[in-house]
């Protein structure tokens, strides 16, 4: 090959092999995500916000294929700003959700994005809903991206339900932690964004500020 | 309908043929999808293990033993082709076996991780293995050494293998700690082997545990109604 191909990352699909999370806790969700998105091996972000707001208190997480994910979220949030001002007041969780599985669904051959759909809304309170693959299904607690694998386990046996804000958070952070230690496409810094009935509060935990485990 | 096949010249026949009538499990590899573990503690090793083979989606034994001895003092954990871990086994066993005679000595941890890396790492191309070896020994206590697929061996305090244990990384990382005693590991091994019991279809059916040390091995088996209870959806 005699041309000049550049270097191989230059070639390879942007993808946030990731870590995402999203847990509902009494009277609203924390979402959860990491920062890493990789073309092959090279990081080309490692400060990306995977998470997205959708309307005032819905946010959505991303992983995958950042351009699919990114799409999806941004044409969903259009449509949400429309059916919110038809509607005259805020749109439920479940809408927003339903349109993110109605595209997921639709374009599924062509897409490969997973995205978590959380918020609040005065109906049903705080709510985690995931569209894997076109499915929809609303669930205490959902985890997403290739780094989700290893925390599985560990989400399973620390989860409550009914827990408070602070626990709920520590234990999206300390999932975070864990992932992005194991998962090599998963890794930078933890971002959070929690939502109830009184607004949106984002957190952004850096490398030092992560919980460190027996082998670190 | 597959069953009706015409006769053409120049074609093999076949005494069996996967037709649309057998289930695809009847051609399929007889695997041990598993969740292995084994843990060290001050004065041994706890084992564990689930204890499902499954070939293709049916599974052939739902009571299957992977926690295999290989001496007194020295168990190995089995995941990957159930064949060639049962091969494997009984070579290092009988070579292990051989070893202690001519030595007139209880035979070493180390020695037998060796053994199985020579026979995983030669055959790396033909073999789909993963062990885990675990035992006690007089030089140096409780160990467990990892060889996984492609042959390698190194030791670790913890080390977790098969198809379920990439759910409970995590898991691991968060609760293990160094200086447990046995029965913490041994609450800790059941706990994280149904964890993964419950999310990897490929594992499932009782928990087995061995606890071993100087004074010999302990085992102990935790059947479904009894296995700790999580949050699932």
């Amino acid at each position: 090959m005699l041309e000049e191909q550049g270097p191989e990352w230059m070639s390879e699909e942007v993808k946030t092999g990731t870590t995402i999370i999203a847990v509902e806790f009494d009277g609203g969700v924390v979402l959860g995500s990491d920062s890493r998105v990789s073309a092959g091996a090279s990081v080309v972000n490692r400060v990306m916000n995977k998470l997205s707001p959708l309307h005032d208190r819905i946010y959505c997480a991303l992983s995958g294929s950042a351009a699919d994910a990114q799409t999806i979220a941004e044409t969903v949030n259009y449509q949400l700003d429309v059916h919110s001002m038809e509607l005259g007041q805020d749109p439920l969780v479940c809408s927003a959700a339903t349109l993110v599985k109605n595209i997921s669904y639709q374009y599924k051959e062509e897409l490969s994005a997973h995205l978590i759909v959380g918020g609040w809304d005065r109906r049903g309170g705080g709510q985690v809903y995931a569209t894997l693959s076109g499915l929809l299904t609303r669930q205490p607690f959902a985890l997403g991206g290739s780094g989700s694998s290893y925390v599985y386990g560990y989400l399973d046996a620390e989860y409550r339900a009914g827990a408070g804000r602070t626990d709920t958070q520590r234990l999206v952070v300390d999932t975070l932690s864990l992932a992005m230690s194991r998962d090599g496409s998963s890794g930078g810094v933890a971002y959070l964004v929690t939502i109830d009935g009184d607004g949106v509060e984002e957190k952004v935990f850096l490398g030092n500020e992560l919980p460190t485990f027996y082998d670190q | 309908m597959a069953a009706a096949a015409t006769m053409m010249f120049g074609q093999e026949q076949m005494v069996s043929s996967n037709n649309d009538m057998a289930p695809d499990w009847t051609s399929k590899e007889v695997s041990t999808g598993t969740t292995i573990m084994a843990v060290e503690y001050d004065g041994g090793v706890v084992v564990g293990a689930d204890s499902r083979t499954t070939t293709g989606a049916y599974i052939a034994n739902r009571v299957t033993d992977k926690l295999t001895p290989i001496h007194d003092r020295i168990f190995c954990c089995r995941s990957g082709s159930a064949a060639d871990t049962q091969a494997i086994a009984d070579m290092v066993t009988y070579q292990l076996g051989f070893h202690s005679i001519e030595l007139d000595e209880m035979p070493k941890v180390e020695t037998a991780a060796n053994l199985f890396k020579a026979s995983c790492y030669r055959y790396r191309e033909e073999l789909t293995a993963g062990i885990i070896v675990a035992g006690w020994d007089k030089r140096r206590g409780g160990q467990v050494y990892s060889v996984p697929i492609g042959g390698m061996c190194v030791r670790q305090q913890v080390s977790i293998g098969g198809s379920g244990s990439s759910y409970i990384y995590g898991f691991m990382d968060a609760n293990y700690k160094p200086g447990m005693t046995k029965e913490q590991c041994m609450e800790l091994v059941t706990n994280a082997v149904s964890l993964a019991m419950e999310r990897d279809g490929s594992s499932g059916g009782v928990v087995r545990l061995a606890a071993i040390s100087e004074s010999g091995v302990e085992r102990r088996v935790v059947l479904g109604g009894q296995l700790p209870k999580f949050f699932t959806n």
